[in-house]
């Protein structure tokens, strides 16, 4: 008999928390595949984010912190330059990294602090009820703003990664999905990336995973994952930002 | 005068860093703010002379949570700040007192509410001594009143989280920060790194069991019962740390009660009162949590007049009031928004007191 | 032959792996499991699973290991 495919040992067998369909899964198992092909188990520290990710500590067997909301990167610093042969990287949502850690993040990055952060950007903050999220598209619907996202009463979806792309610090910064098997693979090569760099010490690398939110995109997961492709991409183009 | 009993002329915020590094301390996260802005800059240029680590953080917020992760993998680490900078470390005071973490925090306190003044005060009393943050916690909080103090207590500060896993606060002010006195620097423990003894600290998962470092606790009756525990830490801490320092308090008709650069002023009152005859003692709390109601509680037994004399319009005179209970009278006399109480007001509210 | 083994106790219906399937060999189970939701299953009637792991990538809940016997 042989294996084909088996999911990562470091993910557990508990069953998540998550939403059907939701990408937060597929993003697990690939971190816990990188992290595992590159035999880094044993020195690889976690940062949990508040958000939907915040139980992430039952899913995997990292050695795991949270960080209070916005503030994985500040942890992330402390941890890095404190032990520096450790790996550290962050798992974060767009509310968690964009909005209320948007000052950590910009500088973690501007001091190019060696760790990696996965991004997962689904548009909404889904732990709370589906609000409005900095990277919220025009005229995507939210709880807060049920006729969609308007650009003069909400401002513009964040455009995160365009921003820290321009930072000296910063030595990567891809964009990718998890919408089909092809995306999957393409994300687990730049998580790979990110923490390959990590190892070369080569400072702060970043994947920006846009995931699909069923639940409050108001779609099922089938749904979700055609309006990536047909929709999302369109507006938020997936690939390398940055690569130095 | 041989090396050993050498002082060295240095400000509180300065021998404060000097300390922590003396006292193993190997990171130090910070933020500028007036009146500590010394230490900072100290920790600047000795913190990487002792192999250790020195961050100019982009704020309070992200300098608690530096701190926060060097504890996380078991190091000493310390920030520091003032008044309207602490307010905003209250977060991750919060979370390290939630997660059981080890770590000091420096306030030398200024004038407030809001950005208030640089001017020395004692106004943070109420935010240092309950928990500080949201939830159902306490920090030790320590108050020295002089340079040496500052130097023994901070030694004491990282003993005292490691011991109990848990934030320590050291409350000074504006004045013990920038104030130069002489200061005997006791010689520095031999460093080993502090997370090779503490067996809860993150070190990557090298046995198949992951480390969770967390305060989150969903679940009915979880969090109530990691609660519990904290209470359990903290009734020990209740009747094992309370520091006090007493002064004549069996033969006195009025005992003042201050702490801080306000028990210098009220030392030296007491000491000129007693001079003309007057029979004045006092109670120096050097910890404010635990407060130190016994001694207090004691004192008022015996029918004396207490008078609280703070730096703010009236905080520890609740906890005098607590511990005295109804049994003797409470007097306050207190300065605000940053001015000093002045000996000779001090005398007069005490002849007052007295009629 | 290569053989799909789908954890139905795992699995929370969102059929991501059915729409990937090149061979439409992955359907909704007519039995609920313990939770009260329709897993799917693998159903080898069809064809032969070609062992491509698109339905494994797609899995949010990893409930999914792909055999060959």
């Amino acid at each position: 008999m042989k294996e084909i495919y088996k999911k990562s040992n470091i993910l557990t067998d508990a069953i998540t928390h998550y939403c059907p369909g939701c990408g937060h899964g597929i993003i697990h198992n690939l971190v816990c595949e990188v992290v595992e092909e590159l035999g880094i188990m044993e020195k690889t520290i976690a940062i949990a984010p508040v958000g939907c990710a915040v139980l992430a500590y039952d899913y995997w067997k990292f050695d795991t912190t949270e960080a209070a909301h916005g503030r994985p990167l500040a942890v992330a610093t402390g941890i890095k330059r404190a032990r520096p042969e450790l790996i550290v990287f962050t798992y974060q949502g767009d509310g968690d990294l964009a909005a209320i850690g948007t000052a950590e993040t910009v500088h973690a990055a501007n001091r190019g602090e060696n760790v990696t952060v996965i991004f997962v950007n689904n548009g909404v903050y889904g732990m709370t009820g589906g609000q409005m999220a900095p990277t919220t598209l025009l005229s995507q619907k939210t709880a807060t703003c049920i006729n969609g996202r308007n650009a003069k009463r909400d401002g513009y979806p964040l455009k995160v990664s365009e921003m820290l792309a321009v930072l000296d610090g910063v030595c990567y910064i891809e964009r990718t999905s998890v919408h089909n098997p092809g995306a999957v693979i393409k994300t687990k090569k730049a998580i790979k990336k990110a923490f390959q760099n990590q190892i070369e010490k080569k400072g702060f690398s970043m994947v920006e995973v846009i995931s699909q939110c069923p639940t409050y995109w108001g779609l099922s997961p089938v749904e979700a994952v055609e309006k990536i492709e047909k929709d999302i991409i369109k507006k938020v183009p997936l690939g390398v930002i940055k690569d130095v | 005068m041989s090396d050993k009993d050498k002082k060295v002329l240095i400000t509180g915020n300065e021998v404060i860093a000097e300390a922590a590094i003396r006292a193993g301390c190997r990171f130090y996260a910070g933020y500028p703010i007036t009146p500590q802005n010394e230490l900072t800059a100290y920790m600047s240029r000795h913190m990487p002379e002792a192999g250790g680590v020195f961050i100019q953080a982009e704020s309070e917020l992200a300098a608690i949570s530096m701190v926060f992760g060097a504890a996380c993998v078991g190091e000493r680490a310390l920030t520091s700040s003032s008044s309207p900078g602490i307010s905003l470390k209250q977060e991750g005071i919060s979370y390290l007192a939630g997660c059981r973490l080890p770590a000091v925090i420096v306030n030398m306190s200024r004038g407030g509410p809001g950005l208030g003044n640089i001017a020395p005060g004692q106004a943070d009393y109420f935010q240092s001594t309950r928990g500080g943050g949201h939830g159902d916690y306490r920090t030790i909080v320590l108050a020295p009143n002089c340079g040496q103090e500052f130097f023994d207590l901070t030694r004491l500060a990282f003993d005292l989280a490691d011991e109990y896993r848990m934030p320590v606060l050291i409350l000074g002010d504006g004045v013990l920060g920038q104030m130069a006195e002489p200061v005997k620097l006791k010689p520095g423990i031999k460093y080993e790194p502090a997370h090779q003894k503490k067996e809860w600290a993150l070190t990557g998962n090298k046995t198949g069991k992951p480390k969770i470092i967390r305060s989150l606790y969903l679940g009915q009756g979880v969090l109530e019962k990691h609660n519990l525990e904290l209470k359990k830490l903290y009734d020990k801490i209740e009747q094992e740390d309370v520091r006090s320092e007493s002064f004549y308090v069996d033969d006195s008709e009025v005992v003042l009660v201050a702490f801080g650069i306000s028990s210098r002023i009220c030392k030296k009152v007491m000491q000129e009162a007693r001079k003309e005859g007057v029979k004045v003692g006092m109670i120096r709390p050097i910890t404010l949590w635990p407060y130190p109601y016994e001694i207090i509680s004691r004192a008022a037994a015996k029918k004396v007049k207490f008078l609280v004399v703070e730096m703010n319009m009236g905080q520890m005179i609740e906890d005098v009031k607590l511990a005295v209970g109804g049994k003797a009278e409470v007097h306050f006399y207190g300065r605000t928004g940053g001015e000093m109480p002045q000996e000779k007001d001090i005398m007069e509210k005490i002849k007052q007191v007295i009629k | 032959m290569i053989k799909v083994k789908i954890d139905s106790e795992k699995c929370k219906g969102c059929n991501l792996c059915l729409m990937y399937c090149p061979k439409g060999l992955i359907k909704e189970s007519k039995i609920l499991n313990k939770r009260g939701i329709c897993p799917v299953e693998f159903d080898s009637s069809k064809g032969a699973c070609i062992g491509c792991r698109f339905c494994a990538l797609m899995c949010p809940e990893s409930a999914i290991e792909i055999i060959d016997e």
